[in-house]
């Protein structure tokens, strides 16, 4: 394992594993974006010093492992049902620190009940929602994010709006209820961004600890294997196609 | 000292007493004032009630409550409960103890807010998809369904399987005088090794419900099924009236099983002597107490607020060794004593 690596006289170690992650390998594809949001997470554990108190839930979908990533107690929950998971979890113990990491077809389909309800009565969770714009798990399958005219195995000619609707908008959704406490759409890729998105996950987890309420950090990544494209080209497709539809920024910002 | 309560009611403050702390719910008729009284009574007891946006949202809201280590329940009716089936499927899956109320109405579909006894298949075989059963029980008085409520929590606590109370509509609306079970001593409930509380100074602890590989899934079905011939071998449950010189046997649950008390006094006071045995656990079912009955009671008379569903299983118990008709109300409709007593007539010798 990497983290066990002897570092050579002379050297000085400058990049590690979190704490809060586990040596675990990641059972993503390369250049997926889920790995590093998964790093920002823990990062933010860490910097809290919250990982003796956190509860994770993982998702149905690529990040169905996530327990395995962490050091920390975790559920996992059945598709789309984490907001509802993590309300039962921070309503019994409210020392608790919750978090759920879901895709989009977790969160902004089959989920969609559980989310908006949720982010309404400003449960005091935080929810990492990873917009890939696919059904990664199944097979690239069309997602409620889906892009208008992107090819899946279930719009092999490219969605097409008139039968399957529009990219859905959930966060703008979202920062139109007047529970949620921080609803903001973020990017992993490229550094910078990379830098922001870590940030806002940090902001979501403080809001928790400060008892702000429903805090919710959208990354638009990639699934270059779904897309049949490199890792490069992953990055690419974001800036050029995904963000589009998606632009980045705080949709939702409330200070109490 | 006795009070006068709904079954609904008397559910919701057993609940409370046997250390229920986060109940979740979604409004449904014939079980409306069990929410409205947990509303008025768990958050004063210190618990959390929250209605949900629907039983979708309250039985996983379960799924976390329990993963947190607290006693939580949700209830609805019929068509809520097979909303609930997933969650169902998961809590057992992964373990977690919890209590489900079923207060059963008239189905399929909408169908009607009339009491009925449809959700036995669903509640005993299965219900939800994989392997796995609850521990259903019954009740067929006020007084009773308090009981079950407490043993509910402590039995699904001490096997981490989910239980259900399979009650009905005419049960959840009727008033009797009940004498309340003494709050337990949170002392006293079981510790949970297995609840999420945070990682602190110890190994992290991961609730779930899948394994990919088939030989784990294997082996954690194996525990299941395990848990599930425990359950059978220690947690049956039944009441039997007047069997010892029957000559006809009634079988008969929950409000059904009350009705038939009747019957059987109807019966002998024409002579008939006839006898009951009424299911409190549905599962695991009473087959050995109604195989000896069969043995030497020549007609076992299954009577139901269903097509027949409870019968399969007295069939299952009886194998051939008395004879096992059947007569069973449909839609909510309840017979009443004397139409099943003429039933009785037409089969006793
Ligand atoms: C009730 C239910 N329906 C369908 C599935 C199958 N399924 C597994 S993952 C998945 C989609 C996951 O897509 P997404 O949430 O976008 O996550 P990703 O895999 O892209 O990270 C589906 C439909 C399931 N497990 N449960
Ligand atoms: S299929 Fe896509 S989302 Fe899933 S791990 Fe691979 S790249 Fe990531």
């Amino acid at each position: 394992m990497l983290a066990d690596a002897k570092i050579p006289e002379g050297y000085v170690r400058v990049f590690r594993r979190p704490d809060s992650m586990s040596d675990a390998p990641y059972t993503y594809c390369p250049g997926c974006h889920h790995g590093v949001i998964g790093r920002l997470v823990a990062e933010a554990i860490d910097e809290l010093g919250i990982r003796g108190r956190t509860v994770g839930i993982a998702p149905v979908g690529c990040a169905v492992f996530l327990y395995r990533f962490y050091r920390c107690d975790f559920v996992q929950a059945a598709h789309g049902r984490a907001c509802a998971v993590a309300t039962g979890l921070k309503r019994a113990n409210p020392d608790l620190i919750v978090f759920s990491y879901q895709g989009d077809g977790d969160l902004a389909a089959i989920g969609t009940a559980e989310t908006v309800h949720a982010a309404n009565r400003g449960e005091n969770i935080t929810v990492i929602f990873v917009n890939n714009q696919i059904y990664g798990m199944t097979g690239g399958e069309m997602a409620p994010t889906t892009l208008p005219g992107q090819r899946t195995v279930t719009t092999p000619e490219g969605r097409d709006v008139r039968a399957t609707g529009y990219p859905l908008k959930i966060s703008e959704m979202l920062a139109q209820l007047d529970g949620p406490a921080y609803i903001t759409r973020q990017a992993v890729y490229d550094v910078r961004h990379v830098q922001m998105a870590r940030r806002a996950i940090l902001q979501a987890f403080r809001n928790q600890l400060e008892g702000k309420g429903f805090s919710m950090v959208e990354v638009v990544a990639a699934c270059p294997t779904n897309l049949k494209v490199s890792p490069v080209d992953g990055n690419k497709w974001v800036t050029e196609q995904a963000l589009r539809y998606f632009p980045l920024g705080d949709l939702k910002v409330r200070d109490r | 000292m006795r009070v006068l309560m709904r079954g609904n009611e008397a559910i919701a403050e057993a609940a409370i007493r046997a250390g229920c702390k986060c109940y979740f719910c979604y409004p449904i008729t014939p079980q409306g004032e069990l929410v409205e009284y947990m509303a008025r009574h768990l958050p004063q007891q210190g618990g959390v009630f929250l209605q949900a946006e629907s039983e979708v949202a309250a039985i996983n809201m379960v799924y976390g409550a329990s993963a947190a280590g607290v006693r939580t329940m949700t209830s609805s009716s019929s068509p809520g409960i097979s909303l609930k089936m997933e969650g169902i499927s998961y809590l057992a899956g992964s373990r977690l103890p919890a209590v489900i109320v079923n207060v059963m109405r008239g189905g399929p579909g909408l169908g009607n807010i009339a009491p009925a006894q449809g959700d036995y298949f669903q509640a005993t075989k299965g219900g939800g998809h994989g392997d796995y059963r609850l521990i259903v029980l019954a009740p067929s008085t006020v007084q009773e369904a308090a009981e079950l409520v407490m043993l509910a929590f402590d039995l699904s606590d001490h096997y981490r399987v989910p239980a259900m109370i399979l009650a009905d509509g005419m049960l959840g609306q009727m008033m009797e005088p009940v004498e309340l079970p003494e709050p337990v001593d949170e002392g006293t409930i079981l510790e949970k090794p297995w609840a999420l509380t945070g990682a602190e100074g110890r190994e992290p602890r991961v609730v779930l419900s899948f394994d990919l590989d088939p030989q784990g899934l294997k082996e954690m079905n194996l525990t299941l099924q395990r848990t599930y011939r425990e359950i059978e071998a220690h947690e049956v449950r039944w009441e039997e009236v007047d069997t010892a010189d029957a000559e006809i046997l009634l079988v008969a649950y929950g409000t059904m099983g009350r009705i038939a008390k009747t019957v059987v006094r109807l019966a002998r006071a024409e002579g008939i002597r006839a006898g009951l045995l009424r299911p409190i656990s549905l599962w695991p079912f009473p087959y050995e107490p109604i195989r000896a009955l069969a043995e030497r009671i020549p007609v076992v008379l299954t009577v139901e607020l269903s097509a027949g569903q409870m019968w399969e299983d007295v069939r299952l118990a009886v194998e051939g060794r008395a004879a096992t008709p059947f007569y069973g109300e449909l839609g909510g409709v309840v017979p009443t004593p004397k139409e099943i007593l003429s039933e009785v007539k037409k089969h006793a010798r």
